[in-house]
């Protein structure tokens, strides 16, 4: 697996111009929603296709320093400089010693961000009737970025909210200028 | 569709022309005799009437018919063109200016129908040029004090044209030249930065290719590549008259509101910047020059009173230095109160008033950039100008620039900008520091420097912790990258340390980086957001192998590592600081020799300042000498010939070594030296030069005098003093040039005589000693570039060094000979070390063989 790049574009114009929330996902029971998946640690994420821009493996990256942990660093996307952002890390999970992560590509208000998750899933289409409200005693950490759950059989899909993410990552970074370590 | 595509081509030009115009109506009453300039101003006006009745806007029309009529009888010489006309014709542009903005925003002319401008003008058309006294009473209001112009009023002197230039024989320049959007230009830019990135990449590559094509091809590419960028980057150029063509008419109306006479003057109005960067600059520089008229300049009385001409200058320059743009703006005004800033800045709680008291004028004028300096109270209170340079200063900052502000009481205020040519593409210094890579802006490098052995650990100190670096006499606070971006150390040359010296805000300090690498035009790219509450970055960019480095922010860098501090008391004054104002300040070196007790000489001759103890002082010829840097240095003693005083040199006591303090000037690739009593000073002053004062007439090797710093100051005539030398000592050859001494310390005679060989083999001159003691008095004996001590004595030989003065600076190498034949990657290093320093000191203008200046 080199490149898995999503075709982003026909799912968008398949579901035409509605909006993507999640609040509107959920009243329109039986709408289908396709969901990039992958994996952090023992989670099962997706994210919302219209989201992700692309999917690649391992980049080099240029460390930032001082920036918090959770800014992994800086990848080259053709010529672009992308902030990679350790999912794992902002989940706090364990991270493998001999991890190379994969970087999913979403795009931010701000231009594209890379997410750091453990392995890429497939893309799964989800009905919106099994959709649910993240539990009330779900981690908080966990809880600041994911919008919900999709019921899967034998396991749950959370459902990551990419605004989200990059705001939570974006807080971490301008409140802790200076904090180099932050609890792994 | 198409009238509105013709109404917007109408407004840009229109809008083009009245900024022109703005200023030509200014121009003239300076000029008012000048056709070219009155038939340029009816153009205008007669172009835009016509548009306006082809597109059918009737207020416009109407105004500018008016005005058009008046021109015309201006340009017939029917009428003269007075003050107050002038302003009531600035007055209809005004409206028509007002107009053309309604337009623009809703496309129609809207209800207002400058009733008012229009009874004015007809009012004033309608009058017979014979009565112009009317004519003054009637605009009263508007009437400036600009003095009234020179010609007489005798409408003969105004020269009549022929015809009125035809309008349809405008340059043809106007078919040669299109309209183009920015926002392609823009887009342009940004693919030329790429382009500029993939170039690096092929250029990296070339190096690891032995293919002759393929090595041609990327060359061509190269050439190719940086034609197009400047070549792009010229299309965004614009001059920087864009922006002060709208000044003489802000100072105009600015004099005339606060009745003073001030006469606008620019120099270099066809400097060009990057589009982005005029826009930028256009409200910091109004502000300026609102600040110079509105509290710089006297009012005429006042400067009648202090023996000025009542007309102030405010001058404006503008000029290309290195990659940069030097815009001056500098008022013959009051200057800055200094007493009254301290005190205002001790009142308002910025500084403490030991501090103030403790402060250098500099650096006092400097406080008006304080944010909460200016507040709207402040304005009346105070004659110093403050309204709003916090503002002005961050704006700068902003695009990369630089604010400085000079003033003198009772004389004027200069203030200085100094921006880059553009944003996109800037020249970097690349460094390391631990497994990355960082850039660091050109604009604000000042010099790098290199350390290396035993001068390292000498040369910087610690203060409780805070480094310190002593470069030229001054100290020179150190920050370490490493430790202010809490990376760790990458494991490279432990006994070599990289100074950046770079400048933030008014001060400077030293960066200490793992390594240096080289200077690279890089294309600065915007971090994402999650990125920009960390101060200490300014972008980043991708490298030539496609990795990306971070592009370090000085000035947050200064901050997050605590070397600015809090208005310290003292500046670092650097002779590279010289600012080239057109005012003729220099540096100059003070000192005292002999009777005379305060003598100066431009501190650019200056090649070093040297401590060499009295002992080291010998004869040759009967002429004082000193063996320094493996040469002779001849010595002329001011001293002595400046009246001297109870010293006998020759009677020097070895025991106690008695320190001369000598000046060391360069000729081309000689040198001399000058024995004085005392350094005292370095100062930045204005010269002016008497021949006056007995002193002059008694010795001939002095100029004249001066009042420098407040006091009276006798200028050296170098040339004269070096006359006084015997001229054969410039002829002298260098008997040892290109090699370097090396005093090798090793108590193992064995491993000493195995490195001695190769070392000599390299054509260096070699000295061996066992123990410290020989050490020095080997260094007493002979000149030594360097030492190399094996690591058993090493602690004892660098203690013995430092100990003495005038052997301090030598560096030191260790783990030399002892390892040397063990470890041959070891001794590679010390062999390159060695050799660098032998390369140093070949090149005449290495004067200090361990520093390497930029």
């Amino acid at each position: 697996m080199t490149e898995l790049t999503i075709d982003c574009e026909s799912a968008a114009s398949a579901r035409g111009r509605r909006d993507s929330s999640r609040e509107t996902a959920q009243k329109m029971a039986g709408e289908r929603m396709q969901y990039a998946t992958f994996h952090v640690a023992e989670l099962f994420f997706g994210i919302e296709v219209l989201h992700v821009q692309e999917v690649l493996r391992h980049q080099t990256m240029t460390g930032v320093p001082l920036a918090p942990s959770v800014i992994e660093g800086l990848i080259n996307l053709r010529g672009q400089i992308v902030t990679a952002v350790d999912l794992r890390r902002m989940l706090k999970t364990r991270i493998g010693s001999e991890a190379s992560p994969m970087n999913i590509v979403v795009r931010g208000e701000d231009g594209p961000v890379s997410l750091l998750v453990d392995e890429i899933g497939d893309v799964i289409e989800m009905q919106s009737d099994t959709f649910e409200r993240p539990p009330e005693n779900m981690p908080a950490h966990l809880r600041a970025i994911t919008s919900g759950i999709h019921k899967l059989e034998g396991r749950l899909l959370l459902v990551l909210d990419t605004e989200r993410v990059l705001r939570t990552a974006s807080k971490t970074s301008n409140s802790a200028i200076g904090e180099s370590e932050v609890a792994v | 569709m198409e009238e509105l595509e013709a109404i917007k081509d109408f407004l840009i030009e229109s809008n083009e022309n009245l900024a022109r115009m703005d200023q030509e109506l200014v121009e003239i009453e300076g000029r008012p005799g000048d056709q070219n300039l009155i038939a340029s101003i009816f153009r205008t006006i007669h172009t835009i009437k016509g548009t306006c009745g082809f597109l059918g806007f009737g207020t416009l029309e109407a105004i500018t018919h008016i005005a058009e009529s008046i021109l015309s009888q201006v340009r017939d010489g029917e009428r003269e063109l007075t003050p107050a006309l002038v302003s009531l014709i600035l007055e209809s542009v005004d409206a028509v200016k007002e107009v053309l903005e309604v337009i623009e925003r809703t496309g129609v002319e809207g209800d207002n129908e400058y009733l008012d401008v229009r009874d004015k003008l007809r009012q004033f058309c309608e009058q017979s040029e014979g009565v112009p006294s009317v004519v003054t009473e009637t605009t009263t209001e508007t009437v400036s004090p600009v003095p009234e112009p020179i010609v007489p009023p005798n409408t003969n002197t105004v020269a009549r044209t022929d015809k009125p230039i035809d309008e349809a024989a405008r340059p043809a320049v106007a078919d040669s030249t299109i309209r183009v959007d920015v926002v392609l230009l823009d887009k342009l830019m940004n693919l030329v930065g790429e382009l500029v990135l993939a170039r690096n990449q092929v250029l990296q590559f070339t190096t690891q290719q032995d293919d002759a094509a393929f090595s041609a091809t990327s060359q061509r590419l190269n050439l190719i590549t940086s034609e197009l960028q400047e070549n792009v980057m010229k299309t965004r150029m614009q001059p920087i008259g864009v922006v002060w063509n709208k000044l003489p008419r802000i100072v105009r109306d600015l004099a005339a509101s606060c009745r003073k006479q001030i006469q606008i003057s620019m120099d270099g109005a066809d400097t060009e910047l990057d589009k982005t960067i005029i826009e930028a600059i256009k409200d910091p520089l109004t502000h300026i020059v609102r600040n110079s008229c509105d509290h710089g300049i006297e009012a005429p009385a006042a400067r009648m009173r202090a023996g000025k001409s009542p007309a102030a200058t405010l001058s404006l320059r503008a000029y290309h230095e290195g990659g940069h743009v030097n815009i001056e703006i500098a008022d013959d005004g009051a200057g800055i109160d200094v007493e009254k800033v301290k005190a205002r800045a001790v009142q308002r709680g910025l500084i403490r008033s030991e501090q103030a008291e403790r402060m250098s004028e500099r650096e006092a004028v400097r406080l008006v950039f304080l944010p909460g300096f200016s507040t709207a109270d402040q304005v009346t209170s105070l004659s110093g100008r403050g309204v709003g340079m916090d503002v002005v200063k961050t704006n700068i900052e902003k695009i990369g620039g630089v604010v400085d502000l000079a003033s003198r009481k009772g004389e004027g205020t200069t203030v200085k900008i100094k921006i880059p040519l553009t944003l996109a593409i800037i020249p970097g210094l690349v460094v390391t520091s631990g497994q990355e890579r960082f850039v660091i802006p050109q604009v604000s490098l000042v010099e790098l420097v290199r350390l290396e052995g035993e001068a390292a650990r000498k040369q910087i100190e610690r203060v409780q912790g805070a480094p310190v670096f002593r470069r030229r006499g001054n100290l020179l606070p150190l920050a370490l990258l490493n430790e202010v971006l809490k990376v760790e150390a990458s494991a490279g040359d432990a006994d070599a340390v990289n100074i950046v010296i770079l400048q933030a805000e008014d001060r400077q300090f030293g960066l200490v980086v793992d390594g240096i690498s080289d200077t690279q035009e890089i294309v600065v790219k915007p971090l994402g957001k999650q990125l920009k509450g960390l101060t200490c970055y300014a972008g980043a960019t991708i490298m030539g192998d496609g990795k990306v480095a971070l592009i370090l922010d000085v000035p947050g860098v200064a901050q997050l590592s605590g070397v600015l501090g809090e208005n310290r008391g003292h500046t670092s004054t650097d002779s590279s600081k010289t600012p080239r104002a057109h005012d003729e300040k220099q540096s100059l070196l003070l000192f005292r020799a002999g009777q005379i007790d305060r003598l100066a000489v431009p501190l650019s001759l200056v090649a070093r300042l040297e401590e060499l103890p009295s002992a080291r002082i010998e004869y040759a010829t009967g002429k004082r000498v000193v063996q320094y840097r493996g040469q002779i240095l001849p010595l002329i003693s001011l001293t002595e010939h400046f009246g001297g005083r109870e010293m006998d040199p020759r009677n020097g006591n070895e025991e106690t070594p008695e320190v001369t303090q000598v000046i060391v000037f360069t000729d081309q690739d000689r040198r001399i030296g000058l024995e004085v009593d005392q350094i005292l000073d370095i100062i930045e002053e204005h010269v002016t030069i008497r021949k006056a004062g007995s002193a002059a007439d008694r010795y001939p090797a002095l100029l004249g005098s001066a009042v420098v710093g407040q006091k009276v100051t006798d200028f050296l005539d170098l040339h004269a003093v070096i006359r006084l030398a015997d001229e054969t000592w410039f002829e002298q050859p260098d008997p040892r040039q290109r090699s370097v001494n090396i005093l090798l310390a090793d108590p193992n005679a064995f491993s000493r005589g195995l490195f001695r060989n190769e070392l000599e083999m390299a054509g260096h001159r070699v000295f061996e000693a066992a123990n410290e003691t020989e050490v020095a008095e080997r260094l007493a004996a002979e000149v030594i570039d360097v030492v190399v001590s094996a690591p058993v004595i090493h602690a004892k030989v660098s203690a013995r060094l430092r100990s003495d003065p005038a052997i301090e600076t030598i560096p030191v190498l260790s783990g030399g000979p002892d390892r040397a034949d063990r470890n041959s990657a070891d001794r590679e290093t010390m062999l390159a070390s060695i050799r660098r320093l032998a390369v140093m000191t070949a090149s005449p203008n290495a004067e200090i063989p361990k520093e390497v200046v930029q």
